[in-house]
């Protein structure tokens, strides 16, 4: 099975060329980080794997799980395993996540083809997912992301990704606007959720995130496109000097 | 004359009667129209004393003089009053659809996902029933339950000639024939609704529902409600029902009176769902309505919570008048239009008594090509010293065709009154259907999970069971509106 292969992907944004010819292959179970200045179009891979619809792709393949993805909207990609940690996640004032995780969930089963869930197993799951991420009873009260710290929207995301289950999980800056404590409670959420059928495409401007996740390869993306790819010592090379090198 | 005998006059007689009956219905709607004669029709088809027709009379005299209020943000044909029947008996078994194979298809979608049983939906779609099934039996049970407390609640033919004395006193007195020209009409013509009286310091320990009470029957199109809470006693009213209503007529004009005494409090919530319509904006229900709540006496409070979903025109605004010092208004209301419909709703606030507090919520959601429109009015009257409202009024549009207005007017004679006016008109946010969107919930879901957030603040309101089919309701109104 061809699990993700992206081939010379085209896209721009009101006619701004952002990726260009962009290629990467994902088999199960890695974990690849992709590394760039501000601008060099990391945000907007994400968004293109995703669905998002503002975005133009002019040419290319994407192939997931032997599926041509860009056939897909953006929820029958997330049913089908995707799912994308928001660097920025949205308020969603008046709507708490149960509901709203119990109708993402079921929504993915019924893709399926599997039962799906009632009332009760699926508040006892979240119960126990949020315990695990030290999420807690009145924090899953509350309005999705509504009022939220940074922080806590990050974790936010951990909790519905660990629900969800998905084969790829793509992390926008999933670091961005975390300090050392946020960081560390996040990245331990997703190192208890891996396993060696789970596979994850890291976004990130700094090494600090890779620190907790080791990836196994990293790429380094200037104008659209991997300019080099290698392993955590590349990213080591960036930490010390920046991207004026690449 | 041996007994079989008698039991075969008996039954002859009660045939006789009976096709007296239907050749009554044929008489029960001679010609459309409206003058003295329908009203003396109406009023002695009800068997009702000449005091309550005297009364009808004189506000059909006041009507005439009338004319329709033109104020609101409306845009219909002028109404033909010449041309609507006034009176209508019930229907006879044969005429009402025989099982629900009959009735339209995607009323009974509606009420499937709705999740209402079956035995309800027939009730609801008007089939004939003539087995006594769950609700009927549960109403009686009630019924017993309310008596011993004293509780009076039956329907207001009844109770005009039960509580005379009540009915006098108070009917009319809260919205005063003359005030417009539907409230004249409706008290001149009204054929039926509800009516409840709640004893002093008796707490109503259900929540008294038209549902149980008349779903059966046929209110008609002109129907009156009246509530009296006396002292210290509390009531929880709950109007209509969640299902869409199947119904021939055109225009509604019901009047509601509330009558809050000393320390009590009315609490009075609205499902309305009447037929808006199809998508091209032909057809649906005018409904006029006017609902109005007299805090009383001092401490008092009524509070009106609405989720209005339904009817091509909706003119309404559930008012109190805070006339007991320290007493408290609240409308808490959500309002949706879609394809064609146009709503013109609010409240009414009025500022009597010292201390008296309004909270005012309004929500109002446009889709498709429809215009919604919050119109209120707080006023403070000289003597409302240290009085208060608190108003909010959101509105959301869904696309780019529909139109939403917020029109508050407010008018204050009293320095001491504090008045806080917020309000907000946002499109629906990309970023959050996007968001949902990606974790695998379709576009009309992600439609409906943010419209109910943005509710959620009224419909909280709402009684625990009514909310729930609420909830369900909004999704539901907004079915096709979004692609």
């Amino acid at each position: 099975m061809i699990f993700l292969n992206i081939n010379n992907l085209n896209v721009s944004i009101e006619g701004k060329k952002i990726l260009d010819d962009f290629n990467i292959s994902i088999n199960e179970g890695e974990v690849h980080a992709i590394m760039g200045p501000n601008g060099c179009g990391k945000s907007t891979l994400a968004n293109v794997l995703a669905g998002n619809e503002e975005y133009e792709v002019s040419s290319g393949k994407v192939i997931f799980k032997d599926q041509n993805l860009l056939d897909l909207n953006i929820e029958e990609r997330s049913q089908k395993g995707l799912f994308l940690a928001f660097q920025y996640p949205v308020e969603i004032p008046g709507v708490n996540i149960t509901p709203f995780l119990h109708a993402s969930i079921n929504s993915k089963l019924k893709n399926d083809k599997k039962p799906e869930l009632d009332n009760l197993s699926f508040a006892k799951l979240l119960r126990k997912n949020a315990e695990e991420l030290g999420i807690s009873s009145d924090m899953l009260k509350r309005s999705i992301n509504t009022g939220f710290s940074g922080g806590e929207k990050k974790r936010y995301e951990i909790l519905q990704m660990s629900i969800l289950n998905p084969d790829l999980t793509i992390f926008d800056e999933t670091d961005s606007g975390l300090d050392v404590d946020a960081l560390r409670i996040v990245t331990e959420g997703i190192n208890k959720f891996k396993d060696s059928k789970k596979s994850f495409l890291i976004i990130t401007h700094y090494q600090k995130l890779l620190d907790y996740i080791h990836p196994d390869y990293v790429h380094v993306m200037r104008n659209g496109k991997i300019v080099k790819s290698g392993d955590i010592s590349l990213a080591s090379e960036i930490e010390a000097s920046g991207y004026q090198n690449f | 004359m041996n007994s079989q005998t008698t039991e075969t006059l008996t039954k002859y007689a009660q045939n006789k009667y009976k096709y007296g009956f239907v050749t009554n219905i044929e008489s029960d709607r001679p010609k459309k129209g409206l003058d003295e004669e329908i009203i003396k029709f109406i009023s002695q088809k009800k068997d009702e004393p000449e005091w309550m027709l005297s009364w009808r009379l004189a506000c059909y005299k006041k009507w005439l003089k009338m004319s329709d209020p033109q104020w609101a943000n409306l845009k219909f044909p002028e109404i033909d009053y010449q041309d609507i029947y006034y009176y209508s008996a019930p229907k006879d078994f044969e005429e009402k659809p025989k099982d629900l194979s009959e009735v339209d298809p995607k009323l009974i979608e509606t009420y499937n996902k709705l999740g209402i049983p079956l035995e309800e939906q027939k009730v609801l779609a008007g089939v004939a029933v003539d087995a006594v099934f769950d609700s009927v039996s549960v109403a009686t049970t009630y019924k017993g339950e309310l008596e011993k407390l004293g509780i009076v609640f039956c329907s207001i033919s009844e109770a005009v000639k039960t509580h005379p004395e009540l009915v006098k006193k108070y009917l009319g007195s809260v919205i005063p024939p003359g005030d417009h020209s539907f409230s004249a009409l409706n008290s001149a013509v009204f054929t039926d609704g509800s009516f409840v009286y709640i004893p002093e310091n008796v707490k109503c320990p259900m929540e008294l529902s038209t549902y149980f009470r008349i779903n059966a029957e046929e209110t008609g199109q002109f129907e009156r409600t009246l509530i009296i809470a006396d002292k210290g006693s509390y009531v929880s009213y709950l109007e209509g029902c969640t299902a869409p209503q199947r119904d021939t007529n055109q225009l509604h004009a019901a009047n509601v009176e509330l009558i809050a005494l000393e320390n009590a409090e009315i609490k009075y919530s609205t499902v309305q769902n009447w037929y808006p319509g199809d998508e091209d904006g032909k057809g649906g229900i005018y409904n006029f309505v006017t609902k109005r709540g007299l805090c009383k006496g001092k401490n008092s409070k009524i509070s009106w919570t609405q989720v209005e979903t339904g009817s091509a025109v909706t003119w309404k605004y559930p008012s109190c008048i805070l006339k007991g010092d320290n007493s408290v208004g609240e409308f808490y209301s959500v309002a949706i239009t879609n394809n064609f419909q146009q709503a013109d709703t609010g409240t009414k606030m009025t500022h009597i008594g010292k201390n008296t507090r309004s909270k005012i919520i309004s929500k109002g959601i446009s889709l498709g090509q429809s215009q919604n429109t919050y119109r209120g009015n707080v006023s403070f009257l000289r003597k409302a010293d240290k009085a208060r409202n608190y108003t909010q009024c959101d509105s959301l549009l869904v696309g780019n065709k529909c139109g939403a207005h917020t029109i508050p007017y407010i008018d204050s004679k009293n320095n001491s009154a504090i008045i806080e006016h917020e309000a907000s008109t946002s499109k629906i946010n990309e970023d959050q259907l996007y968001y949902c969107r990606q974790r695998g919930l379709s576009h009309e879901e992600a439609v409906s999970l943010i419209v109910n957030g943005f509710c959620k603040q009224v419909l909280q309101e709402l009684p625990m069971e009514f909310a729930v089919e609420a909830q369900k309701l909004v999704s539901i109104s907004l079915e096709g509106s979004v692609g």
